[in-house]
């Protein structure tokens, strides 16, 4: 850990534009720029652009790489087309979370998985523990870079860029190749806000120029704290906080994205055993019905006895209010339980809710 | 947001708190450094109206997105206002930090204990010892 903190290609970027830095997952990422609520804002109601070149991309080919995928993720890999990509996950073999991510069937037996910054190593480790001689597993991360493109207007700013125009077609989810402002991209349809938009993955040395161009065609700059909060309005779970190697997609209510009936994935038998019986907790997402802010770790009452604690919380920019996430007992996980929180002391009430907390368009385009 | 600025009518205390006296009474608030460093403020928790602040004691607190920070009474007082303002638009702490992002009136309780405060120079003096 005493490391010199990592830096991607547009740490010059960031430092001329005044960001805020800070550490996350090893590397040195901006934080904001200069309003985080005001990045957050640009990006529900216009196009803001992210610097997530920190996350890991592992590729996968040869002939067993799809069957070997199926036998370590969750979802059902069998199903995606070629330029599909789905959310899936990475289990230990007691159903415990190593990390989420997207993988994309990009041609033929050739995959990718777009992982966590904090879990590159951990998924690299563990594909390659099983990996079979007909599978090459190659990590992509330290030359590939990664912005996401977000917000309603995300197609505007795209336009003007590329003269193909492969992505006008792509559909939520799915991915190709195209050239976006001079620069040979992978365009893939996903994102972490909840708005339509892209993730542009490019050569690690080409992300300045790519960057330049939507910057000056109106995509705001956003930081990781804009990135959190718009993830947690749509409830969204972030690995290290809602997710662990203690956490099960089942008590996280990610069970939509495993394959349960068919799934021979690692952990199977014991997500299938938890949906059959039920787990003891379960993740809730609520709103605070008066004023004050939740934060990771304070804790959760049911009348005055604590029943869980807060796994990630903040202000919503949008809501005006606070806004968290929390295991629970799973009685009360549903929408409309009236809980509280206790924040340093002061019991402030709150209630759980549905997943989004702010509904928005993210298939639109 | 605002650039630097220490304004020389105001006396400081080490926790980055500023008060301004005026007669009896003084208004808090935190400096220029405490807001950068606390970046947007999106909460003010104030103290109720008539309760007593002690010197170096926490009587509120502000929070950014991302973190909390206690603000410290720089003299001991009875709060009389606080800036319901900041209610609807707590990132005047942020715009402007000595004027209209004030956080709370006290009644001063002993106006001796401004002379053991910092005067501009010195706080920015203590500043730069800070970030050496």
């Amino acid at each position: 850990m005493a490391d010199a903190p990592l830096r991607t290609s547009l740490h010059g970027r960031h430092d001329a534009l005044g960001a805020r830095l800070g550490p996350f997952a090893g590397w040195e990422m901006p934080l904001y720029y200069s309003s985080p609520s005001a990045e957050h804002k640009a990006v529900r109601g216009a196009a803001g652009v992210f610097d997530v070149s920190h996350m890991g991309q592992l590729e996968l080919s040869g002939a067993g790489a799809g069957e070997y995928l199926q036998s370590m993720l969750t979802n059902d890999v069998s199903e995606l087309e070629p330029g599909h990509g789905q959310y899936t996950l990475m289990l230990d073999d007691d159903g415990g979370t190593i990390d989420d991510l997207i993988v994309y069937h990009l041609q033929g037996n050739h995959y990718m998985a777009v992982v966590n910054a904090s879990n590159v190593a951990a998924c690299r480790e563990r594909l390659a523990e099983r990996v079979p001689v007909d599978v090459d597993l190659v990590d992509r991360s330290p030359e590939t870079a990664m912005l996401a493109l977000q917000g309603p207007s995300f197609e505007q700013m795209l336009a003007p860029l590329s003269s193909d125009e492969v992505w006008t077609g792509l559909e939520y989810f799915h991915a190709a190749h195209d050239t976006v402002a001079g620069v040979e991209c992978l365009v893939a349809r996903t994102g972490y806000t909840g708005e339509p938009g892209v993730e542009l993955l490019c050569p690690w040395d080409a992300a300045p120029a790519l960057w330049d161009a939507l910057v000056e065609g109106g995509a705001v700059p956003a930081g990781l704290v804009a990135r959190d909060t718009l993830r947690l309005e749509m409830g969204y779970p972030l690995y290290g906080q809602e997710l662990s190697r203690d956490r099960t997609p089942i008590e996280a209510g990610l069970g939509w994205a495993c394959d349960l009936e068919g799934g021979g994935f690692a952990g199977a038998e014991v997500l299938r055993a938890q949906k059959a019986e039920g787990t003891p907790e379960r993740l809730c997402i609520f709103t605070l019905t008066e004023g004050g802010i939740p934060r990771p770790g304070h804790p959760v009452l049911r009348g005055d006895e604590p029943v869980g604690t807060v796994t990630s919380g903040t202000l919503s920019p949008t809501l005006e209010a606070g806004i968290g996430m929390a295991y629970v007992p799973s009685e009360i996980a549903g929408p409309d339980h009236d809980i509280a929180i206790d924040v340093r002391g002061k019991r402030k009430a709150a209630r759980t809710a549905r997943r989004p907390l702010v509904h928005t368009s993210p298939t639109k385009g | 947001m605002s650039d630097a600025s220490y304004p020389a009518d105001l006396r400081y205390h080490h926790e980055h708190d500023w008060v301004r006296v005026e007669g009896e009474e003084a208004v808090f608030g935190i400096t220029w450094f405490a807001q950068d460093s606390l970046g947007e403020v999106v909460y003010y928790d104030p103290p109720e109206i008539g309760a007593e602040v002690a010197k170096d004691g926490t009587y509120g607190e502000l929070e950014s997105v991302k973190a909390v920070s206690d603000i410290y009474a720089p003299t001991s007082g009875r709060v009389i206002a606080v800036n319901e303002a900041l209610e609807g638009q707590p990132e005047l702490v942020n715009t402007d930090p000595y004027g209209e992002g004030w956080l709370v009136r006290v009644q001063l309780s002993d106006p001796s204990e401004v002379d053991a405060l910092m005067d501009a120079s010195a706080y920015e003096t203590y500043l730069a010892g800070l970030s050496s």
